[in-house]
């Protein structure tokens, strides 16, 4: 009985033939795959259709929340809970709870990008499929895969291998689960 | 291993403007040559000394905090007037210091400078560092350092707050906000390397170690949509951070009545003299980094050469900063500016004035010839006299303005003790012992985002 597939991998030496093959993987139809490489390309996004990320929103609200949670705690400090009369100076003394409104802001925006990437990427994820294969160590050196994934409807093992065969890669490999 | 050979290819890009990158590299040998020193070079010689001599005063700082947490602040030789003597001058000059970490790692990414590829990892680690130390000095002053959390805004049973319109305050979150942040930045850059160093790794416990910072990092190209998001993201809210730290560092003075202190000029020549000696701290850690580690194909004299031109112009406007401080006290006609400016330049501290005059403005003139800027020996000297500088700027700030300010009944002079020594050079041991540990276990360099800047023709080609 065969192991099941996750799905077929091809290795490439240059970031320009991982960006071709996507393309030409994306045109064929190909949706559920991925591409791995030890820099940030571009043009994957482009030519991979994958959608902007949603990070900034998510880095938007925290930032909100953290300028109006910082303001509101000083405010409640100086105003509602602890009012200090100094002089008749009025209490919602404003422009001095910038600095640290500002920092707040910072500070929950910062955690919250960081948070969120994680959470985005999936990670983390000790395991996955494609670390089985053993050349995909050099996926954070110097080689450039692309993986088709077996869940994808239009993935067949011979028709998809020929497919990658096509694109001149180093190597087309099986990725077990 | 031997870089791929490419000649002619090799010579083109060596024809253009300098490269930040020493020609004939490939992502393989930039990967192996940054990944080796943690996981293959193992205990050279320098680093079981330099580590065992920054360990040594690492422990005599501990010893000094032990004394001092036993003893109370007297110790330190810190009085009325004076209250303000070595531990703020070494807080803010600390601080100063890190802010070249995010200079280089967020503006300049902002401003799409490759040459701070290079450099950025290890300027970050000095942040990171920096500010550990500069932590230490305020928390200790504050004499009981186990109620620091009174500074938290917590509901206590005492229900009293701390006080949000003073700038110390405005400190606790400034400084806390930057390290957090900076430790933020640090990692998100450190991802994808780690996850180069756990592929890397030959020992079981390499592996599992990287692995688990890593997180399972595999370079997909989702990942990176959100990574570099991510960073731009961090570099963007980093930039207005780092300016907004030192600014209210200055304020902490500028808002008091003091003379000296009490000016407007602060923040701008507070954050351009931060990158000042920022600058001079990573040239003072980059040069023995790359000549030990033999790293002079990625940090390039091109490299040197810049940091030096970063020096030469904030020295510039920290030399303004010192030319409208003389300006405005004239200018104002205010006895007490007038004579604070006097007692300054030539009271009991005047030589430190103009000490600081020669070591921040005078001798770092010499980077204007670009020989001397090829010169590594001379940088490095150059750098050291601009930390020397830098900090005794914050003496002549804090001491000069504190021991003579209005009525002569309330003057004092200021000598630090044995154990205000100490503790300064405690905290330098105690920097120097983490930049070591880091150099031996993380990437000094940014693998991932050197790549990025290998030329177009080694790029690797077909094979």
């Amino acid at each position: 009985m065969r192991k099941p597939l996750y799905g077929l991998i091809a290795e490439f030496a240059a970031p320009e033939q991982l960006v071709y093959a996507a393309g030409e993987a994306h045109s064929e139809g190909y949706r559920k795959m991925d591409a791995y490489s030890p820099l940030p390309i571009e043009e994957l996004h482009h030519v991979m259709h994958i959608p902007d990320t949603k990070l900034p929103r998510f880095v938007l609200a925290a930032g909100l929340l953290g300028s109006i949670g910082g303001f509101g705690l000083l405010y409640w400090i100086t105003v509602i809970n602890y009012p200090h009369n100094v002089g008749g100076r009025p209490l919602n003394s404003w422009p001095q709870y910038i600095p640290i409104t500002f920092e707040t802001t910072v500070l929950l925006a910062g955690l919250t990008t960081l948070v969120t990437m994680i959470a985005l990427c999936g990670l983390p994820m000790p395991y996955h499929p494609v670390f089985n294969v053993p050349r995909f160590r050099l996926a954070s050196r110097d080689r450039f895969f692309l993986c088709i994934e077996a869940e994808d409807p239009r993935f067949d093992l011979q028709r998809t291998r020929q497919f990658l065969e096509s694109l001149h890669p180093h190597e087309v490999t099986e990725v077990e689960i | 291993m031997p870089p791929e050979k490419l000649g002619s290819e090799t010579t083109t890009v060596a024809a253009g403007p300098e490269p930040v990158l020493a020609p004939g590299h490939n992502y393989a040998t930039i990967s192996d040559k940054i990944a080796a020193v943690p996981l293959e070079v193992g205990w050279p010689r320098f680093w079981i000394v330099g580590f065992t001599i920054t360990f040594s005063i690492v422990m005599m700082l501990l010893a000094t905090i032990t004394w001092l947490l036993a003893r109370g602040v007297g110790i330190w030789g810190i009085n009325i007037p004076v209250g303000w003597g070595f531990d703020i001058i070494n807080f803010v000059w600390w601080i100063g210091i890190g802010h070249a970490g995010t200079l280089i790692s967020a503006i300049l990414l902002l401003l799409k400078q490759q040459w701070r590829m290079s450099i950025s990892r290890s300027a970050e680690a000095m942040t990171l560092f920096a500010v550990a130390c500069a932590g230490i000095f305020p928390l200790l002053h504050t004499g009981r350092p186990w109620l620091a959390y009174w500074m938290l805004p917590i509901p206590t049973v005492m229900s009293m707050w701390p006080q949000p319109r003073s700038p110390l305050l405005w400190d606790v979150f400034a400084v806390s906000t930057y390290g957090i942040i900076s430790l933020v930045f640090w990692y998100v850059g450190l991802i994808p390397d780690l996850a180069t160093m756990r592929d890397k790794a030959r020992s079981r416990f390499g592996q599992v170690a990287y692995g688990a910072l890593a997180l399972g990092w595999r370079g997909s190209a989702r990942h990176w949509n959100h990574y570099e998001m991510a960073t731009l993201i961090l570099a963007g809210m980093s930039t207005p951070l780092v300016l907004s730290v030192h600014t209210v560092v200055s304020f902490d003075f500028a808002i008091s009545l003091i003379p000296g202190w009490h000016t407007t000029i602060f923040p701008p020549y507070f954050v351009a003299g931060a990158i000042y000696s920022g600058f001079a701290m990573v040239l003072t850690l980059a040069i023995p980094l790359r000549a030990w580690y033999k790293m002079q194909d990625f940090i390039t004299m091109k490299h040197i050469d810049n940091m030096c031109k970063v020096m030469l112009a904030t020295g510039w406007i920290v030399a303004y900063g010192y030319l409208m401080e003389a300006f405005m006290s004239w200018y104002s006609g205010n006895f007490w500016e007038l004579f604070m400016m006097k007692n300054r330049a030539t009271g009991p501290y005047g030589w430190s004035y103009w000490m600081l005059i020669l070591f921040n403005v005078l001798i770092p003139q010499v980077l204007w010839l670009k020989k001397a800027r090829r010169n590594v020996a001379l940088v490095f000297i150059t750098a050291i006299i601009i930390n020397i500088g830098m900090w005794l700027e914050r003496f002549v700030i804090i001491v000069t303005s504190l021991a003579r300010d209005f009525v002569p009944s309330s003057w004092g002079m200021y000598y630090p003790t044995k154990y205000d020594w100490s503790m300064f050079i405690g905290t330098i041991g105690f920097f120097l012992c983490l930049m070591y540990v880091f150099v031996r276990l993380l990437p000094a360099l940014s693998i991932f985002e050197i790549r990025t800047i290998v030329p177009r023709a080694e790029k690797g080609g077909s094979h």
